[in-house]
């Protein structure tokens, strides 16, 4: 099985977003960047399925500016076998990036596409869904368990009622949830191994798809602060704040 | 307690602007080290700190570890960390490729230390002590005993410790008496070591020891010790562990700090004597010992910022969370966080612009180092040498001295919370206490920078180093280029007040050493601060960087040019008009 894994470039989880003073959106210049932490988790999941003798290659792929390569990096780190950077410097949707990588599943014909449920920065939660799609290819989206058999993979998905499970035929698009696994921590050698595995860059051009956002953003702002609470002194007068106030009963 | 977090963008920053990390990563033999891998390298130590480490150290503190028979456990969780630690392979990282590790530079090792001590001490000293016993195989040991322990050393399978102290040899190892007598190819040990650092635990099957100890003929004092290398466990020809060796930990003892590191007394030879092997030749175990002294005295200075560090992070999340009066000047506003009042914000300043000063100092020293390991050019290798001699003593005695100052403020800026065990704060302080006393106690440092570093070549190494900085454009950023030139002539004047006068009376030089390290560290740090204001200056002007980040490095530099620089002026007058009034009185009525 060959396995196709998507990892963007995101401001890491631990920074605090600021907007950009022309509210054009979040300033991204002199921030720490990292892989967005759902696809650390497909990532994950695929090199477990190659450690269990699944999975014969796992290529990592990413859409963006030159420094993709890195997030790209962090993939071979944690143990896949080469790269694909499709160069670009324009922000993409969920539909251009899907179409990216239908692109990309032409040319590798992989028979497993895992990808994060989401990514953190915009949370759209789109991309895999609209890929399988445009493949025509079944989809399992926020896998829980992973459980492979003859040419098929059941999937547990972590829906609002519970759990459900599904049962694809390969090949599928499937989107990591949270408890999918737990990333392991990359080891230093594997690090310094990740520069002498191959990385390829196509410029999006060269797939010749139309990109072009279908949406403008017109401003972004903070959220308004949260003023102070106030101390009620009794039930009655916050039924009547709750009324009167705030008008929410 | 508050978490950990590793301070990349800092360390980043000191790496490129003053510890020259495009030279070091230029060195032949270096060419791996690409600063995209230096990122990913620092970020990820900065996961396993964060994440494994970090979260050990409260329990570690609370639990100690333990002595069960003859036996010693560590705090729970403790196994799990070192076996993360260890097949994340970060034992290895700056040892050569040939014995298994990753060639990475000191340079770099020095900052992923840095996490480890900030996340944990009582973690990173394992395997800061394994370093230690890794270099004198690597140094001095024979292809034979190299073979068959250092793979497993070098990878942190097993653990190594140094063994000098005995209860009436501490700063002076010329009083050892453990005994080494011949039989065969190797020794069998007999004697007591004390204060024994991870001398014994459950994190691994083996643990190597390197011990000092005289042969039956061997000449009195200094001349007299020879190093052996005495695993716990026998290990075979074919590296196979055989039966136990007779070397037992018969008591832990019960510290100020550091409770998780199992410090042990440890009985050799109570039957029929430990198997050691000689490293090296005999009578030459001291010397052994000095050549890996300057990394092992480093590593302590190294902790001494690292703790600074995870104390200032916790002090600034409470005083910026904790409400307590209303700020001087603001009028009757509203009570505002602690923050706020300036004498707690110069806390907090002074906390952190000691901390760039340390950072500073530290990465320099390693900067040094690998330079005087690779440089392709010989002067540059002697000069960059002088450098590590000359400041080893400065980067153990300022850096852990400050360290101490440091914790003690982050209690200060708590308030009574600080003083409660619960907030953490105090076990920093605790802590941070041993880093004076082992490895030589600040007192050795200074009779080491004095004696051996200054007086013992006539000042030449020390006055090159002064020359050097007094060449260097540090520019002028808020007065600091006219700071540092008037330190550095104090620096110079207790020099030659220490080769042309004070160094002739040896109780005189020896009384002023403490102070001329202390204006060492002073100087040295505010000449390196005020390139780092330069630097951030400069990226400033060319648009460079994040602005709130880089105005930070001028604030701190400049606190640290009014505030601790100008310290250079009373050591001076302490050293040159105060040496003997440390001795006014008699030794036994003061
Ligand atoms: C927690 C802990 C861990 C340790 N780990 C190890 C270890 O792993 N391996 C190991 O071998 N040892 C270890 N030690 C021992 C440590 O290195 C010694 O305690 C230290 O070197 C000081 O020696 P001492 O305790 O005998 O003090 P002393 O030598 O008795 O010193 C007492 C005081 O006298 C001063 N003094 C002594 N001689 C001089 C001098 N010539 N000039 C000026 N001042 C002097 C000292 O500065 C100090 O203030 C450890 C100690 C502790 C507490």
């Amino acid at each position: 099985m060959k396995i196709l894994v998507p990892v963007k470039r995101v401001i890491d989880y631990n920074v605090k977003v600021r907007v950009r003073q022309d509210g054009s959106g979040v300033e991204t210049v002199n921030v720490k960047m990292s892989m967005n932490p759902f696809d650390e988790i497909a990532v994950e999941e695929a090199i477990r399925l190659q450690e269990a003798g699944r999975a014969e290659e796992i290529v990592a792929i990413s859409i963006g500016a030159p420094q993709c390569q890195e997030t790209i990096r962090t993939a071979l780190a944690m143990g896949a076998d080469r790269g694909i950077l499709v160069e670009t410097e324009q922000d993409l949707e969920p539909l251009g990036v899907s179409k990216v990588l239908r692109e990309c599943v032409d040319r590798e014909s992989p028979d497993l596409v895992i990808m994060g449920k989401q990514a953190i920065d915009d949370d759209c939660n789109q991309t895999a869904q609209i890929l399988a799609g445009l493949l025509d290819w079944p989809q399992g989206a926020f896998a829980s368990t992973l459980k492979f058999s003859d040419g098929r993979v059941d999937v547990t998905r972590e829906i609002d009622g519970g759990l459900e499970t599904l049962s694809l035929l390969l090949p599928a698009v499937i989107s990591a949830d949270l408890r999918l696994n737990e990333p392991r921590y990359v080891k230093l050698p594997n690090i310094m191994k990740a520069k002498k595995k191959p990385l390829d860059t196509i410029p999006i051009e060269e797939l010749g798809i139309d990109v072009a956002p279908r949406v403008s953003t017109i401003k972004v702002e903070e959220p308004p602060a949260r003023s102070g609470g106030i101390m009620v002194a009794s039930v009655e007068e916050l039924v009547d704040k709750l009324k009167n106030d705030a008008k929410v009963i | 307690m508050t978490s950990y977090h590793a301070p990349i963008p800092e360390m980043m920053f000191v790496l490129k602007e003053l510890a020259d990390l495009d030279g070091v990563s230029g060195l032949p033999g270096n060419e791996e080290a690409t600063p995209d891998l230096i990122a990913a390298v620092l970020d990820e130590a900065a996961k396993v700190a964060q994440e494994v480490l970090a979260p050990l150290n409260q329990v570690g503190d609370q639990q100690g570890s333990r002595l069960v028979e003859d036996r010693v456990t560590t705090p729970d969780g403790w196994q799990d960390a070192y076996r993360t630690f260890i097949e994340g392979g970060w034992n290895s990282l700056a040892f050569a490729e040939q014995y298994g590790g990753q060639n990475l530079p000191w340079l770099i090792a020095t900052a992923v230390q840095e996490m480890w001590h900030a996340a944990n001490m009582s973690f990173g000293l394992c395997p800061m002590l394994t370093q230690g016993a890794v270099e004198a195989l690597i140094l001095h040991g024979s292809p034979e005993l190299k073979d068959r322990f250092l793979p497993k050393m070098v990878s942190g399978e097993w653990t190594g410790t140094m063994n000098l102290t005995e209860p009436q040899a501490g700063s002076d190892l010329s009083a050892v008496r453990m005994k080494a007598m011949p039989e065969g190819d190797h020794y069998r040990l007999f004697g007591q070591k004390i204060f024994i650092t991870y001398g014994d635990h459950d994190l691994t099957e083996n643990i190597i020891h390197m011990v000092l100890a005289r042969l039956p003929d061997a000449p009195e004092g200094t001349r007299g010790m020879s190093l052996f290398l005495v695993p716990k466990v026998l290990v075979d020809e074919h590296g196979g562990l055989s039966q136990r060796n007779d070397v037992r930990c018969v008591s832990l003892e019960h510290k100020l700090g550091i409770h998780a590191s199992p410090t042990c007394v440890l009985a050799y030879g109570d039957n029929e004597g430990a198997v050691g092997y000689l490293i090296g030749e005999e009578n030459r175990g001291l010397m052994y010992m000095f050549t890996m002294m300057n990394l092992a005295r480093h590593a302590v200075g190294v902790e001494g910022l690292a703790i600074a560090e995870r104390a200032y992070q916790q002090a600034r999340s409470y005083a910026r969370e904790r409400v307590q009066g209303r700020p001087i000047g603001v009028g009757a506003g509203d009570r505002a966080s602690i923050c706020h009042h300036p004498d707690v914000q110069r806390m907090l300043m002074a906390m952190r612009a000691n901390i760039d000063a340390m950072r500073a100092l530290v990465y320099l020293w390693a900067s040094a180092l690998d330079k005087a390991n690779k440089h392709p050019d010989r002067e540059e290798r002697e000069r960059h040498s002088q450098l590590v001699e000359v400041l080893t003593p400065v980067v153990k005695g300022w850096c852990t001295e400050t360290g101490n100052e440091i914790a003690s403020l982050g209690i200060q800026v708590h308030g009574g919370m600080g003083y409660i065990e619960e907030t953490g704060a105090a076990q920093h302080f605790r802590d941070a206490r041993i880093t004076t006393i082992y490895e030589g106690t600040t007192g050795i440092q200074a009779n080491d920078l004095v004696g051996r570093k200054v007086l013992r070549d006539q000042g030449n190494a020390a006055r090159a180093l002064i020359a050097w900085m007094r060449a260097t454009d540090v520019g002028d950023v808020a007065g600091l280029g006219r700071a540092v030139a008037s330190s550095l002539t104090h620096l110079s004047d207790a020099t030659d007040w220490l080769l042309d006068g004070g160094g002739k009376n040896p109780r005189l030089a020896a009384s002023a050493s403490d102070d001329y390290l202390r204006l060492w560290g002073v100087v040295t740090a505010g000449w390196l601060l005020a390139k780092s204001a330069s630097a951030a200056e400069r990226s400033l002007t060319d648009g460079d960087g994040d602005v709130e980040f880089l105005n930070g490095k001028i604030a701190s530099a400049r606190y640290f040019g009014t505030h601790v620089l100008p310290h250079s002026a009373a050591l001076l007058r302490a050293i040159t008009e105060g040496a003997e009034a440390s001795l006014a009185l008699h030794p036994e009525l003061v």
